[in-house]
């Protein structure tokens, strides 16, 4: 039975880190699926005015195209490249549920993200995605430096 | 510009003998009278009384319509009440679905809409006519309303069109349409084309005319009296930056605030009513007596009940087919479940919100009662309860909760241009799904109704509360006399699709996905 890793990508710097990591990790296991995920940040109770409403599905898919095509897909296909055998998923929702969530879906082994580089007021008030993600994983989470 | 704005402020603050202020008040004078004149027979029509009776037959038809549905889904408003909680905190929402619309965003995006100038200047309006005793009927009107709401909502989501690229469409005019076809039954494309026209006069009346015109009033209540076209072309501009300049920025920030303000609202109204507690037991009182007695109302125990109807149904829009336009948009296999969370429209906007402005009213001691006989005194013409201050309208509703904290008024002058505003937006959005229903979708046409829907905020800023508010009421029951009228014809597709649902949700085939 093969290993499988999450790998939390986020389309910036910190997320190669993570990449990076986990191909190490990847090497020394030896059989080891990587998952590439891409979280785009939504909440379904934030307020929308009509014309947003209307134009929703749209705007979800050119979303969805948007980071495939720019994040996800040249992750994989680097990857891919490198010998290991990779896939890519990209989703709707909050960052720390979905990584987990997709994780426990996969039977992964185990999550990799990078520390996240994002600072200010907000991450202070609600904390950032890698700290929640750390406090509420029911998979084993490596957060790189 | 801002100098220019500032100097008029000034001037026609300073008195009447300025002849800048005198010049400005015929303008307002000679919109007021032009408007009054052109829209004159269309709103008698629509408030014709029953031929024998004082009671306007538009009144008889909402009131039972909203009956009607309510037996007829055997009183889903009570028995779905729980469901609807579950759907809109997302505890049915597949996962997968995550990024599309919500129905926690369908329903906010419709209360936005509604949420407003009816629960508070409105609610006013029918408390100041028929006493504390309209809190109860308005209450019964939102109650019943609930199902009204439920069953255009879930046809809005049913026959709502879905276009190649993603965007969809829906409301009142496809259900028309396309469900009139699909159970043969003629003249739905003709129904349609009827609710379109008066879904335009609704959006430019009750949508946008009566916001601007109650806003311009609440602003000038602060600031001491100034023409109404100032205000009205500083909101046109405002208004004209979002739906034609796409400064989506303004609108998105109106949609966070909105919220707030709204909670901020009925907060109050809850600090105050907790301040008073000893005298909510009296209030309930009063609300229950004159709910039945009339305690010697303006204009007769009738006159009463019809100002009562005519002003929850201008707030909740129950029946009128508004929602089914803002609803459509969620994302949804079940078009029930739509209806479903629909329902609690009415209830937050007219059980909730309204009822905690007529007791605010009620406890403040505003409405002047006399010693001797316990009845309310009337105001000198007879057409409403005499107030301290002689206040009516949103003023009345700012003298209240001004008697729990002076500096209330300021806060709900903010909270009423901003709920203006963003009901304005809203029925921007209505109008014009009308109006491309109409005419075609394109660049142009478009703009030439935005463009109209600008002039007409400038209008309803400028002219006086009694034609303004005569004929948004007019406009949006028109609406309601189409919509409804539909609504009869489709209501077996709403019921099957009811049991199928609710079967289906009994044997656990509609999966939870939260617990």
């Amino acid at each position: 039975m093969s290993a499988k890793i999450v790998i939390g990508l986020d389309g910036s710097g910190s997320g190669e880190r993570a990449v990076a990591y986990a191909k190490k990790q990847a090497k020394q296991i030896g059989t080891c699926e990587l998952i590439a995920v891409y979280v785009i940040e939504w909440s379904p109770y934030s307020f929308q005015t009509p014309e947003e409403n209307e134009q929703r599905h749209k705007r979800r898919e050119e979303e969805t195209a948007a980071a495939s095509s720019r994040v996800v897909t040249p992750a994989v296909d680097a990857l891919k490249a490198d010998g290991f055998s990779a896939r890519g998923v990209v989703k709707h929702g909050d960052v720390a549920d979905l990584l987990n969530s997709v994780a426990v879906e996969e039977g992964a082994d185990q999550i990799v993200v990078a520390r996240t580089s994002e600072g200010g007021f907000a991450s202070r008030l609600f904390g950032s995605s890698t700290a929640n993600l750390v406090m509420t994983a029911t998979v084993p989470v490596t957060v790189v430096g | 510009m801002k100098k220019l704005a500032l100097t008029t402020l000034a001037l026609s603050a300073a008195g009447s003998t300025s002849v800048f202020a005198q010049e400005a008040r015929t303008i307002d004078q000679a919109v007021n009278e032009t408007f009054a004149a052109v829209t004159g027979p269309f709103v008698s029509f629509i408030f014709s009384p029953f031929p024998g009776t004082s009671f306007p037959w538009i009144v008889m038809w909402l009131v039972i319509a909203a009956s009607l549905f309510t037996v007829y889904f055997g009183f889903i408003q009570i028995r779905g009440f729980k469901h609807s909680i579950q759907l809109v905190k997302g505890d049915y929402a597949d996962p997968n679905d995550a990024g599309e619309v919500s129905h926690f965003q369908a329903l906010t995006t419709a209360l936005s809409g509604t949420v407003g100038l009816g629960n508070i200047a409105g609610v006013a309006v029918a408390v100041g006519i028929g006493g504390p005793g309209a809190t109860f009927w308005m209450i019964m009107a939102g109650l019943l309303g609930m199902a009204s709401k439920f069953t255009e909502c879930t046809l809005g989501v049913k026959y709502r069109n879905e276009y190649e690229d993603g965007t969809v469409s829906g409301g009142p005019m496809y259900y028309m349409s396309k469900g009139f076809a699909e159970r043969g039954v003629p003249g739905g494309k003709i129904l349609a084309v009827v609710f379109s026209i008066f879904c335009i006069l609704g959006a430019l009346g009750g949508g946008n005319m009566f916001q601007a015109n109650q806003a311009h009033a609440q602003i000038s209540s602060i600031t001491g009296a100034y023409p109404g076209w100032i205000t009205g072309i500083v909101f046109a501009l405002v208004v004209y930056a979002v739906i034609v300049g796409g400064i989506k920025s303004i609108a998105s920030v109106t949609e966070k605030v909105v919220p707030f303000m709204g909670v901020l609202y009925v907060g109050t109204a809850l600090v105050i009513l907790l301040l008073n507690f000893d005298k909510i037991g009296w209030a309930f009182g009063q609300i229950f007596e004159g709910a039945f007695t009339g305690l010697g109302v303006a204009g007769g125990f009738v006159g009463a009940l019809i100002q009562v109807f005519k002003r929850a149904a201008f707030s909740n829009e129950a029946g009128v087919g508004s929602a089914a336009i803002a609803h459509s948009a969620v994302r949804t296999k079940e078009p029930i479940t739509e209806g479903l969370v629909s329902l609690l429209e009415p209830f937050i906007d007219t059980v909730v919100i309204c009822t905690m402005t007529a007791l605010v009213i009620t406890i403040s001691g505003l409405l002047i009662v006399d010693p001797a006989t316990g009845n309310f005194v009337l105001n000198a013409d007879g057409n409403a309860i005499s107030t301290v201050g002689d206040v009516s309208g949103v003023s009345l509703t700012s003298a209240a909760f001004a008697t729990g904290f002076s500096w209330f008024p300021y806060v709900l002058a903010i909270a009423v241009v901003l709920f203006a505003f963003s009901t304005m937006i809203s029925w921007s959005y209505y109008g014009l799904k009308a109006w491309t229903y109409l005419f075609g979708e394109g660049k142009t046409t478009e703009l030439v109704f935005k463009i109209i829907f600008c002039v007409f905020v400038v209008i309803g800023a400028s002219a006086s509360l009694g034609p303004v508010i005569d004929f948004s009421d007019a406009a949006i029951f028109a609406m309601a006399v189409v919509n409804i009228t539909a609504l009869y014809f489709l209501m077996p597709v709403v019921k099957k699709e009811m049991n199928s649902y609710m079967s289906r949700l009994k044997s656990g085939e509609i999966k939870r996905f939260k617990h």
